[in-house]
């Protein structure tokens, strides 16, 4: 009695204190995304959902790479499907039983099957899954696909891709030390056709160890479960959670669509004629033109950085670094999120309260101008995103800003830009020799 | 050219009003290789009896290159003047060669109040054929010829229209082969985001070099492009090569122009 009275004491503690844990870093991330100017994403609720349900629910995009894609999935249903086991583990813990379901659905043989069948679900999905993430492991530490291996993912970024492959081994492993264990100290009278056969190892072994080495399992189970948890927030596996916000928030316009900026729309028309009517501007700061530190991005482009999953798909198919270039859309996110990392850092350490740092997001080893010079604005990495990521919105508010801002900008387009000033037109030639096309 | 192009202004004098506006854009009215493209597709609204007109000296850049760099002023300013003549002239419809033009006019120019049914020539071109108003005359000049389509950015992943040159295309009846990187996979030729107006970022390889080697390894005639931006990467590209002999870089208007027998342009 006191031993399991203990025993739940110590899972609701340990449950309480890796959730705060966890929670704290959510809140986190749900700060930084509220740093991000204000933007409008919510017309068309139909086609949202529709795209959420498609893109994420439905991995829609990842099928454009099908080996992947199948690998991503066995992965994703397993993942899903294991969360059933929770129920049970949660009930456990708290109330001190041993596989309440299983034993309170004695007399309901629907439902007692239901749960045996689910069990044997996920044990099948998790030995898939082991499987899936040794290939994983295998594509990027063997094969070195192309992708994987850029400069922008030495370090961290590896590191990260490395611990949730074995934090994934991890939970499996212990699945099956929790379950097989089980069914030799139950001598097999749940029925899990794989644990099943694993127990056969354990024969002869005295009942308290077996006992022992399934708490083990127990506890290592829920310690994996919880350390994901409390990783997320720190991890570009955050996708798992942040993929459905960030698809029901997609870019609902063509590709092709770079907005107007209003606050230049109110100066130009004032330009054109001084007695223009104009829509005051929303505040009475002055207008600042582009982006150059997460504050000026949109909150869409800062949960876009936040969604990223690092998987390169973008800066694969980017013909600028196809060819050798600097930029890869892919490092764009990513030193998004490290700087917004670096501000809630130092706004922590502030109470809160942020101080210009006198850095932002363009150099400080961060974004170069040269990256952002080298976009195309093909729309490709848009395209490829699996998640509906646009680094071309990031790339253009601080090209803007480059250009508007610092005037920043290669000799040859402060020659266009004169040129279109003066002569309508990005070359040297008269308006008045439009139409000689005609002469020839 | 034997044509004399009718402009908005004369039109407006003689109380007229064309069906469509021919959008050239700063490429086809001042780049020569692009002038061309401009002529042909000219000889096929004249052949076909359409009733168009162009700006002439009152259109200016739409501001395309100058959004794309980040210039935000001078594109809105070129915008608001664009608008402004259009407006002026009641226009409705317009066409246009320049898949950069297209769609900044189609996407862009709404909100600044220039709001018009903007179609690209390929559309425009798949709608003529496909109501059988375009005929080759000629149906044996592209027989036995390979030709690859080349996939505009602001064509294709930017707007989504894939299939409509492409029908196109097929109306020459020669074979028409995709390059390894096709559709929402294409890739760039190198000149969007303003690139055209600047020297490239240092790298391995140009862009437009990357490209060319994917056309080239599918072993065609003709390359066929339906931008004049892409046009002239393309064409460099295989200059650069020294393949310029055997394998031509065309515009889908000029395939559909030479295709109808029409030619002087
Ligand atoms: S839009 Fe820019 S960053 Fe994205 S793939 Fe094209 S060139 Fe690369
Ligand atoms: S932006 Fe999208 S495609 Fe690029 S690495 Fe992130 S998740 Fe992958």
């Amino acid at each position: 009695m006191v031993l399991t009275i203990v025993q739940s004491l110590c899972f609701v503690l340990f449950v309480g204190g890796c959730s705060y844990i966890a929670f704290r870093g959510f809140r986190n991330v749900y700060l930084n995304i509220m740093l991000g100017r204000a933007a409008d994403y919510t017309d068309h609720p139909g086609e949202r959902w529709k795209t959420m349900l498609m893109v994420a629910l439905g991995q829609k995009k990842m099928f454009k790479r099908p080996i992947a894609a199948m690998l991503h999935l066995v992965i994703y249903v397993s993942f899903v499907i294991t969360q059933v086991e929770l129920i049970e583990i949660f009930i456990d813990g708290i109330f001190g039983t041993h596989r309440f379901l299983f034993h309170a659905w004695e007399n309901i043989p629907f439902l007692r099957g239901l749960y045996v069948f689910a069990i044997n679900l996920i044990e099948v999905l998790s030995v898939l899954t082991f499987i899936v993430t040794i290939a994983f492991l295998y594509r990027r530490d063997l094969l070195k696909l192309p992708r994987f291996n850029k400069p922008e993912m030495k370090g961290w970024p590896d590191m990260d891709a490395h611990i949730i492959l074995f934090l994934e081994m991890f939970l499996i492993t212990n699945i099956f030390i929790m379950n097989s264990f089980d069914m030799a100290a139950a001598h097999g009278e749940y029925g899990f056709w794989i644990s099943g056969m694993i127990a056969h190892s354990w024969e002869g072994m005295n009942e308290s160890l077996l006992e022992i080495f399934e708490k083990i399992g127990w506890w290592g189970h829920l310690a994996g479960v919880l350390g994901f948890l409390m990783y997320l927030a720190h991890s570009k596996h955050l996708h798992i959670l942040l993929a459905f916000p960030n698809t029901y928030f997609s870019r609902l316009t063509p590709k092709g669509y770079i907005n107007n900026m209003p606050e230049v729309t109110r100066e130009v028309k004032l330009m054109l004629d001084p007695n223009a009517q104009v829509e005051p501007a929303a505040s009475d700061a002055p207008a600042k033109f582009g982006a150059k530190d997460i504050f000026d991005l949109t909150w869409k482009n800062l949960l876009d950085a936040y969604t990223c999953t690092e998987c390169g798909r973008c800066t694969a198919q980017c013909p600028a670094n196809m060819t050798g270039k600097l930029l890869s859309p892919r490092k764009i996110m990513m030193d998004t999120r490290d700087r917004m990392e670096e501000v809630r850092e130092k706004m922590d350490a502030n109470k809160g309260v942020w101080v210009d740092d006198g850095k932002n997001l363009i150099e400080n080893g961060y974004i170069s101008v040269e990256e952002l010079r080298a976009c195309t604005t093909c729309n490709a990495c848009v395209e490829e995103c699996p998640v509906n990521i646009s680094p071309l919105d990031i790339i253009m508010q601080l090209r803007r800003s480059l250009i508007m801002e610092d005037s920043n900008s290669p000799n040859e387009w402060n020659g266009m830009f004169a040129n279109l000033e003066n002569n309508g037109a990005p070359w040297q030639f008269s308006p008045q020799d439009r139409l000689n096309w005609e002469k020839a | 050219m034997d044509i004399k192009v009718p402009t908005m202004a004369e039109m407006a004098a003689n109380g007229q009003k064309p069906d469509v506006l021919f959008w050239v854009g700063c490429s086809g009215s001042f780049d020569q290789r692009a002038q061309r493209i401009t002529r042909a597709f000219v000889k096929i609204l004249d052949h076909l009896k359409i009733k168009y007109a162009v700006l002439g000296t009152e259109e200016s850049c739409t501001g395309d290159p100058a959004k794309r760099a980040g210039n935000e002023f001078v594109y809105q300013m070129l915008a608001m003047q664009n608008i402004e003549v259009m407006n002026n002239y009641g226009v409705q419809e317009i066409v246009t060669t320049c898949p950069h033009c297209f769609n900044i006019l189609k996407n862009e120019y709404p909100a600044l109040g220039g709001k018009y049914r903007v179609r690209h020539h390929a559309q425009f071109l798949q709608e003529l054929i496909d109501q059988g108003k375009i005929k080759l005359t000629d149906a044996n000049s592209f027989k036995g010829k390979r030709i690859t389509y080349h996939d505009s950015c602001y064509l294709g992943r930017a707007n989504e229209i894939y299939e409509a040159p492409r029908k196109v295309l097929e109306l020459l009846d020669a074979e028409l082969v995709e390059m390894k990187s096709c559709k929402t996979k294409g890739l760039c030729c190198g000149a969007g985001g303003a690139q055209m107006f600047k020297e490239e970022e240092h790298g391995k390889l140009r862009i437009n070099e990357a490209r060319t080697l994917e056309a080239l390894d599918v072993q065609p005639d003709i390359v066929a492009a339906a931008c004049p931006f892409c046009n002239t990467m393309l064409t460099d590209g295989v200059k650069g090569k020294d393949m310029q002999v055997s394998v031509k870089v065309f515009d889908i208007a000029e395939l559909i122009a030479q295709g109808q027998g029409l030619d002087g342009f």
